[in-house]
């Protein structure tokens, strides 16, 4: 059983104004020091079955021609090992 | 004779029967189309209307892009098929890639409802010939996710080819670039943008102003005089 | 506590001295002894629990009950009326075969705790009360009620609250055409989010909430059911809650407003192939109180099988699935011959359904988990037996002193000069200033058949596209009025929104209203109440207008402090062709401008006392319902013979503050002239009721006065639609675009 990490962020170059919004907000609570905000999203996939090679690549299509949208955004995979006992 | 016309629910879909009203009165026939329909029933062209197909979750338009009547849409509309995407139906055909671009939250964060100021800036698409280019209309436009957002690149092509087909005249509700509302594809069959025609067609009813009827009107002469 | 072994009605029969934990679950003593005196032994917990929330204030009106009853022994003789008060939603006969049914509910505790999810799951709840009347929803309202605009804390409800109504309502596709936002500091810690639908059906499609024929099945369709909100309906709605008690957060729902339209897609769907014997829709109190009312409205009893509940959390137990108020859920009867096409349908919209029980032949509801018999009553005794409080009331002691402070000998603008002045301070003030940055977040054109909406006197739904049959509907309420005198401070809301539909041009037809007030623990709050509805009751029967159904929300208050004792009235019209719907803007420079009704120097409870002087005592306008009876009758005669092109009821604000929304609407300025008799001040901030300006066309004049004239209507030529300015002859002008800023900014500036 294993968990894969799908994270979404808008490009760089995109307007987030939710981020924005979050960034306004933090000397107003108190918290110095952060220059900039982005808001993502991120995807836990729980998959059935080993994480292989072909399994991830089966991942990173799914990312790239559906959770996230090119045009806007990137995205990155990585692999979360998740103990059984923990569920 | 006269021209058969299209309209897709998807399970979210809010316009649909003021689409095929707003067809009917153009004076052509609706046909409704379901999300899971894998023909599109021979219609002469779709509208693709608004709505939050899928609840909006994951990005406007991403889900409702992968349904089974998107298939003959897709291929039928890379080959002349006139097709229109409002607002929710616009964010489907940039998903879709059958527009380029994308679709952006709002830049204030807030849903926006309004009736808006629009220039047509291309009357020679399948859907405006029946406005004069550069005639400023009044369309209503709601949306939560309305900022068109694309490269430079792509928006200085869109420019120059003249695909820019509606620009927001005197405030830009949603911080769309170059203040573009609706473009076209190279072929100029299909159209997309964010303001609602079909709330625009009868005096009294929405805005009370009908300057949304061309959209219907135009590809209904283009139909029947094909 | 350790529940093992499962609590059957065996088990309960066989250990009668366990200690259930009732008070917990809000009984108090006397109604738990009452719950083992009805079932002649203890309760098992899932029958506790059912008891529990069906008893709680929210669900049994236990404290409103014995005043409510005054809606019905009051009600006028009504041919309207097709379902009454006891309903999910009252419905009412519009003509040409058309039924609407609408109904006002609060969400107002959820809403304070979460503004965002509480007013979204708000605006769910009410919508599912109209499908399950038969109806496609074809509208929305909100009345609103804030703290005071300037606090800290309303920067977080409104926008909260706004979004959430926006967010739920958009996504649904129902156009918000209405409602009121008002600010005031007593709502600081109570917020009022009334939500309000309307539907509209053919008579023979009406659907009512009984579960009838032995062998049809119970099918709960939509959502998954999960923890949510578990003793929300007895705890979170009944008790006030205060600063201290953070954990009641987690009982807030979370709305999804996509699964709330494939729900009513599918049971539209399923009415028009007449697959439907009875239908419920769950809201407080969920599973509990869905088959308990089924069952006792029906013929027979029902059995429902707990394991069957299709879970989003499988660790529920059985009382909690009985009492989890997750949203987006409905429960239908439907004959053993239809249910495949029942579910196909559901398949169709993806809409998870599960048979859970059937009607049965006796008259008990039992309920079964894990092959146990874990439910065994009358359901009566829990959807209709509940218990009757006789609160004690008593007028106030300090009643008298407020009303004593009389408002009228507040000091008064002297020269043009303070009057202009007071002009923009009244309409940039946050109650009298543009709403328009709220609204313009909610989606009025969806659905192609709106005729009008705010900030228009009142909401016009086309209904019939080739007769162009229309609804009208407006709601009104007026808490400094009422508390003042609530007696007449609720009559006032009930003419001000019957006013507000004639002043459209639409016909009053029916009431529905949302009760909001304090603890009916306090004396004084609960005379206010039973005031309330004496008044209420009294002007409905007076008006014609019967009460169809609504809502009491008590409670209301952070400590002793209750909020102004609110009481929203909504009022449904009919308009047999929307075409000539009479709006607010002026249309035509030249045209003229008519007063009519009476001006006295009625300033009680009034907007300027409120924005000039902070001042809230004396009485409020007069009451004289037959006045309003014969303005309404005018403003639609008028209406239906295009006399009139222009009209806008006179209330908060007075002539001034409706002249200048007209003109700013119409972007046409106005010259009025102050009347023999009336001094500048009183006609332009006067409140007197049954009042409304009206624009003539010239060609009009004679027709319209001598009507007027016949029927005894005092009319009064003010002014002229005319230029880019509001030109008070002698006194003051001020330009539109100076008036425009005042009005529009003030909104903005304060939550965007």
């Amino acid at each position: 059983m294993a968990r894969v990490v799908v994270d979404v962020m808008l490009k760089p170059e995109i307007l987030d104004p939710q981020g924005q919004a979050v960034q306004r907000a933090l000397p107003r609570l108190g918290f110095e020091g952060i220059s900039d905000v982005r808001q993502g999203k991120r995807f836990e996939l729980e998959v059935d079955g080993p994480v292989d090679e072909a399994a991830l690549a089966r991942i990173h299509d799914l990312a790239e021609s559906f959770l996230a949208n090119t045009v806007i955004e990137d995205f990155t995979v990585k692999v979360e090992e998740v103990a059984e006992a923990v569920k | 004779m006269t021209a058969r016309i299209g309209v897709v629910t998807f399970p979210g879909s809010l316009d649909d029967r003021d689409t095929q009203r707003a067809i009917r009165l153009a004076g052509a026939e609706p046909v409704a189309l379901w999300h899971k329909d894998k023909d599109l029933h021979q219609v002469d062209a779709v509208v693709l209307c608004g709505g939050f197909s899928y609840g909006d979750y994951l990005r406007a338009g991403a889900i409702a892009r992968f349904s089974p009547v998107m298939e003959p849409l897709i291929e039928q509309a890379k080959a002349g098929l006139p097709v229109l995407g409002i607002c929710n139906g616009f964010q489907i055909l940039t998903e879709a890639h059958l527009l380029p671009g994308a679709m952006l939250g709002n830049d204030h964060l807030h849903f926006i409802c309004r009736d808006q100021k629009l220039r047509v800036e291309n009357a020679d698409t399948a859907w405006t010939t029946d406005y004069t280019a550069g005639q400023e209309i009044h369309i209503p436009l709601k949306n939560m996710d309305g900022r068109y957002v694309a490269d430079e690149y792509t928006l200085d092509k869109l420019e120059a080819e003249g695909r820019v087909a509606f620009r927001y005249l005197g405030l830009n509700p949603n911080g769309s670039l170059r203040d573009i509302a609706g473009i076209s594809n190279e072929a100029g069959n299909v159209v997309g943008l964010m303001p609602h025609p079909e709330h625009a067609v009868e005096p009294l009813i929405g805005s009370g102003r009908t300057d949304g009827l061309p959209f219907f009107t135009s590809i209904l002469k283009k139909l029947v005089n094909a | 506590m350790s529940r093992t072994p499962l609590d059957t009605v065996e088990h309960a029969t066989a250990t009668p001295d366990v200690e259930l934990p009732w008070a917990e679950l809000g009984l108090k003593k006397d109604e738990y002894e009452r719950v083992v005196e009805i079932l002649g032994r203890r309760p098992t917990g899932a029958e506790l629990a059912m008891y529990s929330v069906m008893w709680s204030e929210h669900c049994s009106y236990k404290s409103s009950k014995v005043h409510l009853r005054q809606f019905g022994e009051k009600a006028p003789q009504s041919d309207a009326m097709l379902v009454g008060i006891g309903e999910n939603a009252g419905v009412v006969d519009v003509g040409q075969g058309y039924a609407v049914t609408f109904k006002v509910e609060s969400h107002n505790h959820p809403s304070y705790v979460e503004p965002y999810q509480g007013a979204a799951t708000g605006v769910g709840g009410i919508v599912r009360d109209i499908i399950a009347m038969g109806a496609r929803p074809v509208a929305v309202v909100d009345p609103l009620r804030f703290g005071a605009a300037d606090h800290p804390d309303t920067k977080r409800v409104l926008p909260g609250v706004v979004a959430g109504i926006g967010g739920y309502g958009n996504c649904l596709g129902l156009p918000n055409i209405g409602g009121e936002v008002v600010f005031d500091a007593c709502y600081q810690g109570n917020p009022l989010v009334n939500a309000g639908a309307i539907g509209v059906m053919r008579h023979e499609d009406i659907h009512l909430a009984k579960a009838s024929g032995a062998g049809n099945k119970v099918i709960l369709y939509g959502a998954r059911t999960g923890g949510d909100g578990i003793g929300g309906a007895s705890i979170l709605a009944s008790e006030t809650f205060d600063d201290a008690k953070p954990s009641k957060r987690p009982a807030v729902q979370v709305g999804d407003p996509f699964q709330e339209k494939l729900l009513i897609e599918c049971t539209l769907e399923a009415f028009a192939e007449k697959l439907v014997v009875g239908i419920q829709d769950l809201g407080a109190a969920g599973l509990s109180c869905a088959t308990s009312e089924l069952a006792s409205n029906g013929s027979g009893g029902m059995r429902v099988t707990l394991d069957d509940v299709p879970l989003r959390d499988s660790t529920l137990s059985p009382e909690e699935i009985l009492m989890s108020e997750s949203q987006e859920r409905m429960c239908a009867v439907v004959e053993p011959a239809k249910v495949d096409r029942f579910l196909e349908i559901c398949d169709k919209w993806d809409v998870i359904a599960t048979v859970i029980g059937e009607v049965t032949d006796g008259d008990r509801l039992e309920i079964y988990w894990h092959g146990g018999k874990i439910v065994d009553v009358d359901p009566r005794t829990v959807a209709h037996d509940g218990p009757v409080y006789e609160r004690p009331y008593a007028r106030p002691d300090w009643q008298d002193a407020l009303q004593a402070d009389d408002a009228n000998k507040l000091p008064r603008p002297a020269t043009g000069e303070e009057l202009r002045d007071q002009v923009l301070k009244l309409v940039s003030s946050p109650n009298q200033a543009s709403k328009k940055w709220i609204t313009s977040q909610y989606d009025h054109f969806v659905q192609g058949n709106t005729v009008l909406a705010q900030p228009e006197d009142s909401g016009i739904i086309r209904i019939d596209e080739e007769t162009g049959l229309g609804v009208a509907i407006a709601t009104d309420g007026n808490g400094r009025y009422t508390k003042l005198d609530p007696y007449h401070g609720a009559q006032l809301a009930l003419s001000e929104a019957y006013r507000n539909v004639a002043t459209t041009g639409a016909k009053p037809l029916a009431v529905s209203d949302c009760l909001n007030f304090g603890s009916p623990e306090d004396p004084a709050v609960m005379w206010q109440f039973a005031e309330a509805i004496r008044g209420l009751a009294d002007a409905c029967q007076q008006l014609g207008t019967p009460v169809t159904g609504g809502n009491v929300s008590l409670y209301n208050q952070t400590g002793e402090a209750a909020i102004h004792p609110t009481p929203v009235v909504a009022v449904l019209g009919v308009i047999d062709d929307v075409a000539r719907r009479t709006p607010v803007a002026f249309r035509e420079e030249g045209q003229l401008l008519y007063l009519l009704g009476d001006t006295r120097e009625e300033f009680g409870g009034s907007a300027w006392s409120q924005v000039i002087h902070d001042h809230l005592g004396g009485l409020p306008p007069k009451v004289d319902l037959e006045r309003e009876r014969l303005l309404a009758e005018i403003l639609i005669s008028a209406s239906r013979d295009g006399m009139i092109d222009a009209a806008h009821d006179l209330s908060d604000g007075g002539l001034i503050q409706a002249v200048v929304e007209s003109a700013l609407l119409g972007d046409k300025g106005a010259r009025l002239v102050v009347p023999d008799g009336l001094d500048a001040f009183t006609f332009l901030f006067s409140e007197s009721a049954g009042r409304a300006v009206v624009a003539v066309p010239r060609s009009e004049e004679l027709r319209f006065t001598d009507m007027c004239g016949a029927r005894g209507l005092p009319v009064t030529r003010i002014g002229v639609v005319d230029g880019d300015t509001v030109d008070v002859q002698g006194e003051f002008a001020l330009p539109l675009t100076e008036l425009r800023t005042a009005h529009e900014e003030t909104i903005p500036a304060l939550f965007a």
